[in-house]
């Protein structure tokens, strides 16, 4: 049994094995003395529901890292129970709703959205009810201003946004899109999943944000474990505050205790069964006192050149980015729809043959809008001579797909099954093994 | 130590590179006047060493119990290669399994743990996960309203966990869906009669097994009844109790969708998290599930290969119109739970099943020996947990065990009125019969106000046998 999952471990690219520069999801070097420290019996031992009397040691940490947070982001207050970037956006909107709620503000049914988001912002939005409204970006990646003056109004709660977007950039009128959508009564969320690129650099509540979200898996080094678990704590300004979701931590005359729905009558509630998840916050918490004050700083000054060094590598050999001149936040956009007219070859088929070269892909189609692309992020834990090498991989590819096209169209060729059939799967579906096949 | 290999040369050479002075310079594009300036609330870096006392400090500051609280989340024994395994860079530190060929391992252990769950449960298939045992359940009651279509409302069982009562109620609460209660009866299950009256016209049905109660629902008839409504039947389990007595699949005519809290199956306390939710459901039903599906395929030469699948349900996909915005789930957990399943095989599972419920079986009888303390629910048939009355004041109670080191259990009092002087008790296969002792023994001595010479609250390790 043991061998069996030790060999299907290997079967798998990892951070620990392999450069990873897959866009918007920051996987950096994950350190193991958090794993160490969540591990200890007194943390990973102690029932949920055990009294505020056993649990000083760890409400310490998860106090601190809240006050962590609220530096970080520059807002009000932090509370760290939502279980990943998703909830904390459910979160996030749902105070927004609350808020407005609250205030006897009943006719505002709509959500702006940048056409760039991610695609849990705007399934967010309807998950609280609110109708879509997606805004334009520009050829400079920035939002269209005036799509955003045609599109806002009374009807408008809120706009969510991500800065640096997902295109890469920084909005450099983030400023005048906070005052107009509180010019019409809306609020304004942050979707911090991208929060590496300004660690220490600029703080979400300078920007005129509201409400915050951050992704401690990716800014905060915790594992994304194959797909989880994460932990996406919510951070408000003073306007949300009595929304927050519970618990969080409170302190009073250095004991900590629960702060919970009692003494929380207007708090959106809970997310989960108990406190979120609690082993991730450790490894965060762990992390930031790992990293420390000027530490937080270096981290986006090094994810930054790491990305704008890789950009203009790339740019270099040919490759073109999706907004040209501007400057890469702690990822990039490249276009291969060019190469894709030339040759034939898709990013679909650049990615497949990167695995072969032994690098993971970068994210491909996504932000759906831009054809063709590759979001690169390449982070800050990665060596220049890790990235020359992908560079070079790249250069190879290149090279390749003008002389050996079919050979991009076919891979990966060196991986433990070659390009797998997607649209098999989906049509003709096998979720779970049977001794004996259903006949159906 | 903010983990950044590069030299002093190698900065300047990149930075010559980009064709940009210093680092700073990569800020340009961000207006001058919001730049920030240092952390203040950030303390000064720590050494790997100087953070691991203090960790270590804390942890033992929150010391070690000999725990009676289940309550929704379970003290099992979990077996050393399971973190061993799952703590593997290769799993531990690859992200969610976008590019198939490269996530082999990954989506093979996906698969297998969706057809273990889905054969746990009785139903034809899982998903890769959801957060943890309440959200499953949001997700549920979300699911059921859309493939009723017609309804928006849904009944929960008082004798649901209050917690997900709580969750669910945050969660589906902004779609304008209403959770509609449904009393217990003096037995502690769900009251036949009420549920009859509220049936017709509802979209789902909850119905959990074990209650939070401990207590055995007749879930045959709450599912049948809702088969015959109309009405989707959502079962709630503990999957170490499906291992031994009857899974949701074959409730009545069968549940629709299953879900559950997995934390019983290798995940530690920890406070109450990372757990992780799994969901199941009959086939017809799979394209309105939440969450990532692995299946399995074969690659253009013809092999074995599998992938994450039905995309289009995803927010990712579907964006605003997505049956959920769960993108990251709870994948670290389902690698530990599917090598934990895998080694302990569906007659290990059994097994450790019934020496909980032995145990709590068990402890039940050695403390309802004590005068004054009585079972709440006599003659309901239990799984490994059970509700005691007490005769003194229950908080009382459960700050004097502790200071002999025990956690005696989750006061119902602050959950439902009609039990402030009841106490929810579980024991599972890793308490002994010392431990039950140890537990009988100091709880008489609490409700017969007895007390220990000398009488002050110190650890006793050694009881004399009462
Ligand atoms: C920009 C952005 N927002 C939100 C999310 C959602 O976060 P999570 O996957 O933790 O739910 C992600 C990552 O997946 C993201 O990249």
């Amino acid at each position: 049994m043991v061998r069996h999952y030790t060999r299907l471990s290997q079967r798998n690219f990892a951070i620990d094995t392999h450069f990873y520069p897959l866009g918007s999801c920051t996987m950096k070097y994950n350190p193991r003395a958090a794993h160490v420290a969540a591990l200890l019996p007194g943390f990973a031992n102690r029932h949920p529901l055990a009294p505020e009397s056993t649990g000083q040691g760890l409400m310490a940490c998860l106090f601190e890292l809240q006050e962590i947070l609220k530096d970080v982001t520059g807002m009000r207050a932090v509370s760290l129970t939502p279980m990943a970037g998703a909830q904390g956006e459910f979160a996030g909107v749902a105070m927004i709703r609350a808020y407005h709620v609250a205030r006897n503000d009943l006719e505002r049914d709509e959500l702006l959205i940048p056409k760039a988001a991610h695609g849990t912002n705007p399934a967010t939005a309807a998950m609280c009810g609110y109708r879509v409204r997606e805004i334009d970006v520009r050829a400079d990646g920035d939002i269209d201003l005036a799509a955003l003056d045609a599109a806002i109004g009374p009807r408008t709660a809120g706009l969510m946004l991500t800065n640096p977007s997902t295109l890469g950039v920084f909005d450099r009128h983030i400023e005048d899109i906070a005052q107009r959508v509180h010019a019409v009564g809306g609020l304004l969320y942050y979707d911090g999943a991208n929060l590496n690129a300004i660690l220490g650099q600029v703080k979400p509540g300078d920007m005129g944000l509201d409400v915050v979200h951050l992704n401690l898996h990716k800014t905060f080094a915790t594992p994304h474990g194959g797909g989880g678990p994460g932990a996406g704590p919510v951070g408000v300004g003073e306007r949300l505050l009595p929304f927050l979701p519970v618990p969080m931590v409170g302190e009073s005359g250095g004991r900590y205790y629960w702060i919970t729905e009692k003494t929380r009558p207007q708090s959106i509630g809970r997310l989960s069964t108990f406190a979120g998840n609690v082993g991730v916050l450790l490894r965060a918490y762990v992390y930031a006192r790992l990293v420390g004050r000027e530490g937080m700083a270096r981290i986006a000054q090094y994810a930054a050149l790491n990305a704008n060094y890789l950009l203009e590598r790339l740019s270099r050999l040919g490759f073109e980015p999706a907004y040209p001149g501007r400057r890469a936040a702690h990822e990039f956009l490249l276009t291969l729809k060019g190469l894709k007219e030339r040759s034939g070859v898709s990013a679909l088929d650049v990615a497949k043959r990167l695995l072969d070269k032994g690098y993971h892909a970068p994210t491909i189609y996504f932000p759906l809008m831009v054809p063709e692309c590759l979001l690169i992020e390449p982070t800050e834990t990665e060596s220049r001579d890790e990235i020359d090498g992908f560079v070079a991989a790249m250069a190879e590819i290149l090279a390749e797909a003008e002389t050996t096209p079919e050979l991009l169209k076919a891979a990966p060729h060196t991986l433990p099954v070659r390009r797998v059939d997607e649209v098999r799967a989906a049509r003709e579906l096998d979720l779970a093994w049977r001794a004996h096949p259903a006949t159906a | 130590m903010p983990f950044t290999p590069h030299t002093a040369a190698e900065t300047a050479a990149m930075l010559e590179t980009i064709g940009a002075r210093s680092l700073d310079d990569l800020f340009d594009e961000i207006p001058a006047r919001l730049r920030s300036g240092p952390l203040a609330g950030v303390p000064q870096a720590l050494t790997e060493q100087e953070i691991g006392r203090l960790m270590r400090e804390r942890a033992a500051a929150d010391g070690e119990f000999l725990t009676f609280v289940g309550a929704g989340a379970y003290e099992h024994h979990i077996p050393a290669a399971v973190w061993e395994i799952a703590g593997r860079g290769e799993f531990y530190t690859a992200y969610t399994p976008y590019q198939a060929e490269a996530s082999q391992g990954t989506l093979q252990l996906l698969y297998e743990f969706q057809t273990m769950i889905a054969s746990l449960v009785g139903l034809d298939c899982a998903n890769a996960s959801l957060y943890d045992g309440a959200s499953a359940l949001a997700e549920a009651v979300l699911m059921a309203v859309r493939l009723h279509g017609r309804s928006r409302r849904v009944l929960i069982p008082e004798t649901v966990h209050p917690l997900y009562r709580k969750v669910v109620q945050t969660i589906v609460s902004a779609q304008s869906i209403t959770l509609d209660l449904v009393p217990m009866d003096a037995a502690g299950i769900t009251d036949a009669g009420a549920l009859a009256l509220r049936l017709e016209g509802a979209a789902g049905l909850v119905i959990p097994q074990p209650n939070f109660l401990g207590c055995l629902e007749d879930v045959h008839a709450m599912a049948a009844a809702a088969r015959a409504a109309g009405v989707l039947a959502i079962g709630l389990v503990n999957p170490i109790a499906c291992a031994l007595i009857v899974p949701p699949g074959e409730w009545g005519p069968g549940c629709d969708i299953a879900v559950g809290e997995g934390q019983p199956l290798g995940a530690p306390l920890s406070s109450g998290g990372p757990y992780f939710g799994f969901m199941a459901c009959r086939r017809e039903h799979v394209r309105q599930m939440p969450g990532r599906i692995v299946g399995r395929t074969v690659d253009v030469a013809g092999h074995e290969a599998y992938t994450l699948t039905l995309q289009a349900r995803e927010q990712h996909i579907r964006r605003s119109r997505a049956t959920s915005n769960i993108c990251t789930n709870q994948g670290l957990l389902v690698t530990a739970a599917t090598v934990h399943m895998a080694l302990l095989g569906p007659e290990g599972l059994r097994r450790v099943a019934a020496a909980a419920h032995a145990n709590t079986a068990a402890l039940r009888a050695r403390l309802t020996a004590i005068p004054g303390v009585r079972a709440a629910f006599p003659d309901t048939p239990f799984f490994h947990e059970v509700v005691l009355r007490l005769p003194v004041p229950v908080p009382e109670v459960l700050r004097a065990l502790e200071a002999q080191g025990i956690l005696g259990g989750c006061a119902l009092g602050e959950f439902y009125p009609a039990f402030t002087d009841s106490l929810l008790v579980c024991a599972t296969e890793t308490k002994t019969e010392t431990d039950i002792a140890h537990y009988a023994y100091h709880l008489e001595r609490i409700v017969t106000r007895r007390r220990l010479d000398p009488p002050c609250a110190y650890k006793d390790d050694n009881p004399r046998s009462p």
